[in-house]
């Protein structure tokens, strides 16, 4: 303390003062100060990926599976503009970042020097928060604001764009205390008279519904238990959004399963009929609300949300209460408890319930020669889920099948790509998670289309000795595009076949991994069990039935009572206002 | 939601005075679709850390509702104030107005200003700019009068608000 060090040295400084242990990233020209000071320390450990839009999503994974926060650290321009995808994936879905990007020299910052690119300009509107740094001596005060911002609040990524010079002038740098911030004071307790009135509307509904989201996810651990204490004592059913899977144990008797467009039919109907919602950290998103005008019409509606932008976006709501989800539900509780409320006679309301239930709306046929991939995920499923395994996803059919057929038991094992939907999101995720628990059993249920689209990043797992599954659902098709293309557009199936797939098994030996085909129903347990005792990175390619359609379904546009069941309910082409809708 | 009526709201938002934070609420509102009608941006504070920006926009109120809760989200936003639903205050726009000509409407035309309390500020042999101000409604009122009168161009500040009384906002 006292002394001057460079910029580059107060960057690891500060990032050794805040408990990183890993970064992801990639070197280039406008870094190499802070790479040089990398080198000369053991404390941090630092990931080599492949392309930079890996590196956030690893740091992604990392976050979401470990509940800290994931750092990145690329190079100006190009290693900038890579990273964007991931800094937009990270704001949709509020997962804690802090990117660090290089940036040319300061007096050469406007002249479109060499690599260079406006890094806060173009991340302004994707990030939570950015910086331009321009001293030295504000580095390390800018590196724990940073930190505090993307954790706190509802949390997001946060990008600090560092010149060169900035990086190799001297300054001196002192850990700070406690960090507060002038402006910026998210709020965690919720108004106790808000949640008073809730607690009282909850106590008094005939049909209350819970609608959690990735908020409970994001508040922690202690989320997920409070929410199992007030789904017992109200005895309501429960519903998640994608992103909040695993709050509640997949096999709860009071959770209906996910909601939403591939959400099943007995929680969408729940979420329409109910006349109480309670939603907890979850933003009413299209894929979850279908048509507004027709979403829940009977209902009172309660939302909880730290972010009070995401009140009364899209759907009006009679209660609001801004906090921490897991602060408030704690507050709920004993204020619940307090009263003297007890479980109310819901007895009617479940009955409905099991009614819709009976339709089993996940429900398959396996029969003949072609595997079904529902029956792929759901056999991957009850063979590991005795290790509790992470799964991380891409984007597409699979993702949607492996929400509905992988049960999850707690938060933090989940991690897909939500709200930006970006297909090559899984296996840098995966690697991510695997760093933050190496013991751990960590799979990327993928599509043969999404893992082109960071394939390199097989190179990354095999440098550290990570042993990553991939498990390919392979139909030979950008599946969910053709499955709208068969819906809505007359199946003129435009370019979404997989031409020229690679050979997968050679592809994983060309990395140094290990590579298994399932062919079909026959050998599907003999690849998964193959699989499982491989020690290293396996990847399966796993050959489904080619044209199967991810059911049920609320087309776009519709109401959650007009869900699809199964391929015999298709309705006839949708109509132009739906075709528009994504 | 966006099938109401559309309301005109004055908002004022005080924000760090630093690089990019005009860039931050412009973009926000480009982003997500909303309006501006006009916008005004000085440095308001004697350590000249905290600027005031004053936006006219308009929209249906739940549209204005996301608007604030949007603003008062970003990082470098100290407070974000609705003046139109704040209560009184005084909403005032300045304009140079440029007009031209010769004669009896060159004499037209410095009649009118006076009665409006415009000043000149620039005279020619034939031309005159005077500074108008007061409500955007009478800086129109000014300029429609002065195209009869030989208008040639405009500048117009857009709109500063603040609320009546002692308090600050």
């Amino acid at each position: 303390m006292g002394t001057e060090q460079t910029g580059a040295e107060i960057v690891v400084q500060a990032l050794t003062d805040l408990g990183v242990e890993v970064v992801f990233g990639y070197p280039g020209g406008a870094v190499l100060p802070i790479y040089d000071a990398l080198f000369q320390q053991n404390r941090i450990r630092h990931i080599l990926v492949r392309h930079e839009q890996a590196a956030v999503h690893a740091a992604e994974g990392y976050a979401r599976a470990s509940g800290k926060v994931g750092v990145v650290l690329v190079t100006s321009g190009p290693g900038a503009t890579n990273a964007v995808t991931g800094i937009t994936d990270a704001l949709m879905d509020s997962i804690p970042l802090v990117v660090l990007t290089g940036q040319v020299p300061t007096h050469l910052i406007g002249t479109d020097a060499f690599q260079e690119c406006d890094t806060v300009g173009i991340t302004r509107h994707c990030s939570k928060h950015n910086y331009l740094v321009k001293e030295t001596a504000k580095l390390g005060p800018v590196l724990h604001e940073a930190f505090y911002i993307a954790r706190s609040g509802r949390p997001g990524p946060v990008v600090i764009d560092i010149p060169k010079d900035v990086q190799i002038m001297k300054a001196r740098y002192d850990k700070p205390g406690v960090i507060s911030h002038k402006t910026y004071k998210p709020q965690v307790k919720g108004d106790l008279a808000a949640i008073e009135a809730a607690v009282d509307m909850l106590a008094a509904a005939e049909r209350p519904i819970l609608y959690t989201g990735g908020g409970i996810i994001n508040s922690g651990p202690v989320a997920s238990q409070l929410l199992r204490e007030l789904a017992k004592v109200t005895g309501a059913p429960v519903t998640s959004t994608l992103m909040g899977l695993g709050a509640l144990p997949d096999d709860h008797p009071q959770f209906l399963g996910m909601l939403g467009m591939h959400g099943s039919y007995e929680a969408n109907m729940a979420m329409n009929k109910c006349d109480l919602m309670l939603c907890l950290g979850a933003r009413f998103d299209d894929r979850v609300t279908g048509r507004l005008d027709a979403f829940s019409p009977g209902s009172r509606k309660i939302h909880v949300d730290i972010d009070r932008s995401s009140f009364n976006k899209t759907v009006r709501v009679d209660l609001t209460i801004q906090g921490d989800v897991g602060s408030v539900m704690e507050d709920m509780l004993k204020v619940w408890r307090a009263r003297g409320h007890k479980t109310t006679d819901q007895k009617a309301w479940w009955g409905q319930i099991a009614g819709w239930r009976s339709r089993n709306s996940f429900g398959f046929e396996q029969k003949g020669e072609s595997l079904l991939p529902q029956k792929a995920i759901q056999r991957l499923y009850e063979m590991t889920k005795a290790k509790k395994p992470i799964i991380s996803t891409e984007v597409g059919q699979h993702q949607m099948w492996a929400a509905q057929h992988f049960g999850f038991h707690d938060p933090n094992k989940w991690l897909t790509s939500g709200g930006l939907g970006t297909m090559g999101y899984g296996l840098p995720a995966a690697i991510g998670a695997q760093l933050a628990f190496p013991g751990a059993l960590v799979i990327d249920i993928a599509g043969e289309a999404s893992i082109q689209m960071n394939i390199q990043e097989l190179g990354t797992a095999m440098q550290y000795r990570l042993p990553v599954k991939i498990f390919i659902i392979n139909n030979e098709y950008m599946g969910m595009v053709r499955q709208w293309q068969e819906l809505n557009h007359g199946g003129r199936y435009s370019e979404s076949y997989s031409d020229s797939l690679p050979d997968f098994v050679k592809l994983a030996e060309a990395y140094g991994w290990k590579g298994i085909v399932i062919e079909g129903p026959h050998d599907l347990d003999a690849g998964i069990q193959a699989m499982m005792d491989h020690p290293g990175p396996v990847v399966v390619d796993c050959r489904v039935a080619k044209l199967a359609n991810c059911f049920p379904m609320i087309p776009s546009g519709a109401a959650h009572t007009d869900m699809i069941l199964s391929a015999a309910d298709e309705v006839g082409p949708a109509d132009d206002d739906a075709k528009a809708l994504v | 939601m966006k099938h109401l009526p559309s309301e005109r709201h004055t908002l004022s938002i005080l924000v760090d005075n630093e690089a990019g934070v005009l860039a931050r609420i412009v973009g926000l509102f480009s982003a997500r679709g909303y309006n501006i009608e006009s916008l005004t941006v000085a440095d308001v504070s004697d350590d000249h850390a905290v600027s005031r920006i004053t936006v006219v926009t308009n929209g249906p109120p739940p549209v204005i509702d996301q608007i604030m809760a949007q603003l008062d989200r970003l990082v470098p936003v100290h407070r974000v104030v609705d003046l139109t639903d704040w209560g009184p205050h005084v909403e005032r726009e300045m304009a140079l107005v440029k007009v031209a000509g010769a004669g009896e409407k060159r004499v037209e035309a410095l009649r009118l200003a006076d009665i409006f309390r415009a000043r000149p500020v620039d005279t020619s042999i034939n031309s005159f700019v005077f500074e108008v101000s007061g409500s955007s409604e009478k800086v129109n009122q000014f300029i429609t009068l002065m195209r009869e009168v030989g208008l040639v161009e405009v500048a117009r500040t857009g709109v500063v608000a603040i609320a009546r009384g002692a308090e600050a906002v």
